[in-house]
């Protein structure tokens, strides 16, 4: 099962070793995983995707919680969230695909973030099935890249 | 407070007393002189020379393990610091409080491939339960705060702090924090009241139960309340490989060791057992056997410092999170407020017990002409009237250790239990030996295991460390080769160590005292000469090459399916003919 965990940790040197550790050293996976400052710049904040049965998961909560780095652990599949991914996409836009590619990015609400005489490069955010969405539609015109920034998510009020 | 700067050395110094630490094992190299040099000019902090770094941090753990304060090791960067990964992975594996200090480059140069440069917190991240660079001299008092409280609080184990160059002789004002408040780490110590009750309901509750006690109760310093815990609801006790101690083997309620060369009847119990309390311990491979078929009938309290050891290996009913100790003065309290005829209740199970145990009982078969393993550590136990601190290797020699001789008090055991490092023994022995000079402290080692840390033999004399060492040799790596045995026909690759040195000329070359017993007669005369001798003794007991540690669980099986050896299999006839 996917599960979207929330992990605020000290904002040190070496913390990410450490959490990314925690999984290797124990064979868990780790499918995304973003990292960014808070308000309090001692403290970030870590979204760690991650797959496993209800074992496993019990374990990697509770390994986390015991790093020493590591002040709270949510797991969010026990609450109400939002969750959004970034993902530029770069595509090959021979004269007669570009007004193809641009209605498909106006369906995603997609930005045109860069382009030249040959590409399109899309900005599109959303939850996963909206970006997978758009990758598929946009694959015939031949994508020549992707990069995506992995989930970012939040709780609901 | 003083505004005096003083340098980064000193500061380390002023820590360590600050600490209480009275003796470290220490050696030097290139990056850490700065630190020698103050070590040198004063007079409160013993330093000890051992000859390899892998024996310093052994040291450091048996001294841990011996009296429950944090050891302390110092070595230099690079080689030094990798040559402790070994030792820092036992003492994890077995959640030892140490504090070893690590030389490092100068700040400005990590990274560079520098002399002697390792990433050693890198290397020892997965190993240690905290590790830290030190940047700035200002923080060195604070962080070397921190790792002692981290190494000895909640399930304690190593800390590691790497000390570059620069950080140690540059200068800061030496203020000691009273307190350390780390936000991200708060162990909980006190276990859930209406669990506690729960767990005192279910035992009052169970016709079959049984106590599995492990290492934790050793360091959370609970014998005294596992004794009582026992008494009172007359529940046998078994213990794992690091428990043991943790309840008085020659108590009437004591089934002695479980899992792989457990006893018969402690793996009987816990197979048919309707709960088991599980206290301090973490249903490790080598207790449970095949986890599918452990303990079908029971339900799982469990009772544990770490909330990971919970529900990692096997299913559990009541959990309960806190410190062993403080837990069980709270359920003690509990049950005695349940006012059940424990006696009459626990009969018929008791009694169940009793069958098992004299179904197979823990035996081997004598020989007069040739010197059984198992009847060394016996006639040790007779020597010593079981009042001595015993340190093991690992292998055969560990778990006849374990077997046959009887351990009453806690931290009298010392053995790697986890990770299972051939040449823990003797290092570990000096270390406890430094902590406890009115004891007794006897090594038990294999000439296999003996062979990995020999060079300490030199610390020991030099230091006037009287440690005696009994070498079982049977000039095989005896463990392996009986996995060889059962399991791959026979066939001995790699195990026979046919030109053992000499051990007796080879402990005089140090200047220690060498023994030698080749007959069963010979065996309690050469004890007694070591147990008088004020000198380091390795006593060299040419034993019987293919004995075997019986009962034995393969791997892989049930913990009821166990194999014995050739005397219980007579037993067994006898019994049957009785019958």
């Amino acid at each position: 099962m996917k599960h979207i965990i929330s992990v605020l940790v000290e904002n040190k040197f070496g913390v990410l070793s450490r959490v990314s550790g925690l999984f290797s050293g124990r064979g868990f996976n780790i499918e995304t995983i973003s990292i960014g400052p808070t308000l309090d710049p001692s403290i970030s904040q870590m979204t760690i995707v991650t797959t496993g049965d209800e074992r496993i998961l019990e374990q990697i909560i509770k390994q986390l919680n015991k790093l020493i780095d590591v002040i709270k652990v949510t797991d969010l599949a026990d609450k109400e969230y939002v969750e959004r991914e970034m993902c530029l996409i770069k595509i090959n836009t021979p004269p007669e695909h570009r007004a193809e590619a641009l209605r498909i990015a106006d369906i995603f609400r997609a930005r045109v973030v860069d382009s030249s005489q040959k590409s399109y490069t899309f900005q599109v955010t959303g939850d996963e099935k909206k970006i997978e969405a758009c990758i598929e539609l946009l694959k015939p015109m031949g994508i020549k890249e992707i990069v995506r920034t992995g989930k970012v998510a939040i709780t609901r009020e | 407070m003083s505004t005096k700067q003083i340098t980064g050395a000193e500061i380390f110094i002023e820590c360590l007393k600050q600490e209480k630490v009275e003796t470290i094992f220490a050696y030097p190299g290139g990056v850490v002189l700065k630190i020698f040099d103050v070590l040198f000019g004063q007079k409160d902090v013993r330093y000890i020379l051992p000859r390899h770094e892998q024996g310093a941090v052994h040291m450091a753990d048996g001294f841990a393990r011996s009296t429950g304060r944090v050891g302390v090791a110092l070595v230099t960067s690079g080689p030094g610091a990798t040559n402790t990964v070994t030792a820092i992975a036992t003492a994890y594996m077995d959640s030892i409080p140490l504090v070893i200090f690590t030389g490092q480059v100068p700040t400005a140069l990590i990274g560079n491939d520098a002399f002697q440069e390792a990433d050693i917190v890198g290397i020892t991240r997965p190993c240690t339960k905290y590790n830290y660079l030190v940047k700035d001299v200002n923080e060195l008092a604070q962080t070397i705060k921190e790792a002692f409280y981290i190494a000895a609080s909640g399930r304690p184990g190593p800390v590691l702090i790497d000390l570059p160059r620069d950080v140690v002789t540059s200068k800061a004002e030496f203020h000691y924090p009273e307190k350390v408040k780390i936000r991200s780490y708060n162990p909980t110590v006190l276990g859930n009241k209406r669990q506690i009750k729960q767990a005192a309901e279910a035992i009052a509750a169970a016709k079959k139960p049984v106590c599995y006690i492990g290492g934790g109760v050793i360091l959370s310093g609970a014998a005294e309340e596992i004794r009582e815990f026992a008494e009172i609801t007359k529940i046998p006790v078994t213990h794992t490989l690091m428990g043991i101690g943790g309840f008085p083997g020659t108590h009437p309620l004591s089934l002695g060791m479980l899992g792989m060369h457990g006893t018969y009847y402690a793996n009987m119990s816990i197979h048919n057992s309707d709960l088991i309390v599980a206290i301090g311990a973490r249903f490790d491979d080598r207790v449970t056997g095949k986890v599918e078929g452990f303990a079908p009938g029971a339900k799982i309290i469990h009772i544990d410092v770490d909330p990971t050891s919970i529900r990692k290996n096997v299913r559990v009913d009541i959990p309960v999170v806190g410190d062993v100790k403080h837990v069980m003065v709270e359920l003690n309290k509990e049950l005695r407020t349940i006012k059940e005829p424990w006696d009459a209740i626990r009969k018929s199970w008791l009694k169940q017990i009793d069958e098992w145990r004299t179904e197979h009982p823990l035996t081997y078969e004598h020989d007069e002409e040739v010197i059984k393993p198992q009847f060394v550590v016996e006639k040790l136990y007779e020597v010593t009237g079981g009042d001595a601190i015993i340190v093991t290797d690992v292998g055969q020699h560990q778990m006849w250790a374990a077997q046959f001789y009887k351990y009453d008090k806690p931290r009298t055991w010392l053995s790697s239990g986890g990770l299972g490092t051939m040449g823990y023994g003797f290092p570990a022995a000096i270390g406890a030996k430094v902590a406890h000079p009115e004891k007794n402290v006897f090594s038990i080692s294999g000439d296999g295991s003996v062979q990995m840390n020999i060079q300490e033999l030199a610390t020991a004399v030099e230091n006037n460390i009287p440690v005696k060492v009994a070498i079982l040799n049977n000039r095989y790596l005896g463990m392996v080769r009986q996995w060889q045995e059962l399991f791959y026909q026979e066939r001995y690759s790699s195990v026979d160590l046919g030109s053992t040195p000499d051990f007796v000329k080879l402990a005089e070359a140090y200047g220690a005292v060498g023994l030698r017993a080749t007959k069963p007669a010979e065996v309690v005369p050469v004890l007694k000469e070591a147990l008088k001798s004020k000198k380091t003794v390795f006593m060299d007991f040419v034993v019987a090459r293919y004995e075997k540690v019986y009962p034995m669980v393969p791997a892989g099986a049930s913990i009821n399916e166990m194999i014995f050896g050739e005397e219980t299999k007579k037993i067994e006839k006898k019994l049957r003919a009785v019958k």
